[in-house]
């Protein structure tokens, strides 16, 4: 009979997350924010495979990392939210128990698996002033190690995150029109460390939960459309 | 949830068949065992038709339980996304179940895949979920809905009727379904104009309608003292528009004025 190799826990566990931070620096950041009619998110992304996307009314998603791997949990979510619009009503699918969901996935991933995931997620939820109890946005962060976060204002995510979260710490104000949130989140990604210092709107994908619109909130803008916020 | 091993596809109803058996009744099970003798409500006149910038929708307000009122005000007219309506007659339950399942998995889809389904593969999805309706239907728990929208590729309005196997035809200019439908179909043959303009569709509309409540019972007419009056809904390259109760009170009055009677001298 053999016996597997012992493995301290704690060495075990360092060699999980170095590995993991060391794939999602790898990979571009995303900066998340509020404006004034809602939340935007800003991602260096010239690619057709999006970072970004919609879960449900007022529910976005971002990720970072592994693309095979955030995107999965993206479907997942939407999975997750339609169940659950459609068992219980559209009000009651909630960016809170999302970001806890993906957080249970990831933790235990991290835990049990030999290879964690190599992933950051923000799970961005618009306020409705109209609904009591809903009127607030909410930011989620969760890790590859499955720790969540709730975020005030605003949430970077990706490698080098430092220079980008005290450009937006010193900049960030409330109630910014889109265009100046639009201008700050690209501001912020050209310090990152692998970012170009002068992004262009081609190389920006940036969508927008819009507290304004009817029923589903999100919107991606064209690259015209992020000309035109730029003003460039 | 399972991570890698969970559904993949970008289809609702898969997902709900294979994941979450516990939200789908056993159809067949349940039909049979319902029987045909349970009074259920019945949605009754709806009309489809193609106009100058897309197509139009409209129907009465009324569902009847054999021969009692079930609902003065039901919503028959559904937008099933930004570019495309259904419109339900027959049995209303599962019609509007099927309406709401519908919605969800064309948001689903586009959700999932990125890019929201064509309107002729929404078209075939709404024949699918009616083909697996058979068994109900032959119990008399008929749905019979008709399905329009905005095709954005080819810009034009289209529109489809379908049967209860699933059988699934396009029209060219207009349809109608329900108890009524008969008297509404005659109207349009005679109103009908390819090209019309969307006031003129609306005029035609309402006047089929009106012609429907006139000769069919089931078919409920603008009710006058509580302000109900028919739905229409029209689809085109903007999206999808409610015509107010305003505008159809005019049109109606405007029709009964071409009907009314000389008066006695």
């Amino acid at each position: 009979m053999s016996f597997p190799f012992y493995v301290n826990p704690e060495q075990m566990t360092q060699d999980k997350a170095e590995f993991a931070r060391k794939g999602i620096a790898r990979g571009k950041s995303i900066v998340t924010l509020e404006y004034s009619e809602g939340i935007c998110m800003v991602a260096e992304n010239p690619l057709k495979l999006h970072k970004l996307g919609e879960v449900y009314d007022r529910v976005g998603f971002a990720g970072v990392g592994k693309f095979s791997e955030f995107d999965r949990l993206r479907k997942m979510g939407v999975q997750w939210a339609d169940v659950e619009g459609y068992r219980f009503s559209r009000d009651d699918v909630r960016g809170k128990a999302l970001a806890n969901l993906y957080s249970q996935i990831v933790g235990e991933e991290f835990t049990r698996s030999m290879k964690p995931f190599e992933v950051e997620i923000v799970v961005a939820e618009v306020g409705d002033p109209e609904l009591l109890g809903h009127e607030d946005n909410a930011l989620y962060r969760v890790g590859f190690d499955g720790t969540i976060q709730d975020t005030e204002h605003f949430c970077v995510i990706g490698g080098s995150v430092e220079n980008l979260q005290s450009h937006m710490e010193s900049n960030f104000s409330e109630g910014l029109p889109l265009g100046e949130a639009v201008a700050l989140g690209r501001a912020a990604l050209q310090r990152a460390e692998n970012g170009s210092a002068d992004l262009p709107p081609e190389s920006l994908e940036v969508c927008v939960l819009d507290r304004g619109r009817p029923g589903r909130k999100f919107r991606r803008l064209s690259t015209d459309e992020v000309r035109g916020n730029l003003g460039t | 949830m399972r991570f890698w091993d969970g559904y993949k596809g970008s289809s609702f109803l898969e997902l709900i068949q294979l994941e979450h058996p516990g939200l789908q009744p056993d159809l067949r099970q349940w039909y049979a065992s319902l029987g045909s003798t349970v009074p259920t409500a019945h949605g009754t006149t709806c009309i489809g038709l193609r106009f100058a910038d897309g197509a139009m929708m409209a129907a009465d307000r009324l569902a009847t339980m054999g021969y009692q009122v079930a609902s003065r005000e039901i919503e028959k007219v559904y937008a099933t996304d930004m570019y495309s309506l259904m419109a339900i007659a027959g049995a209303a339950g599962p019609a509007i179940e099927m309406a709401r399942l519908l919605g969800i998995q064309f948001e689903h889809h586009e959700k999932i895949e990125g890019e929201a389904l064509e309107l002729e593969g929404k078209a075939n999805t709404l024949a699918n979920l009616i083909k697996q309706n058979l068994p109900a239907a032959m119990q008399g728990l008929a749905v019979v809905p008709l399905f329009a929208g905005f095709d954005r590729r080819r810009r034009l309005g289209r529109v489809w009727k379908y049967e209860i196997t699933g059988g699934r035809y396009e029209e060219q200019e207009f349809e109608s379904v329900g108890s009524g439908s008969i008297f509404a179909r005659e109207s349009l043959k005679k109103s009908y104009r390819t090209q019309a303009s969307r006031d003129a569709a609306l005029r035609m509309a309402v006047e089929a309608l009106t012609d429907a409540s006139d000769e069919d019972r089931a078919t409920g007419g603008v009710d006058l003292h509580r302000g109900i009056y028919p739905r229409v809904k029209t689809c085109t390259a903007s999206g999808i528009e409610e015509v107010g109760d305003d505008e159809i009170a005019q049109v109606y009055q405007s029709v009964i004025e071409s009907r009314r009677r000389p008066a006695a001298d």
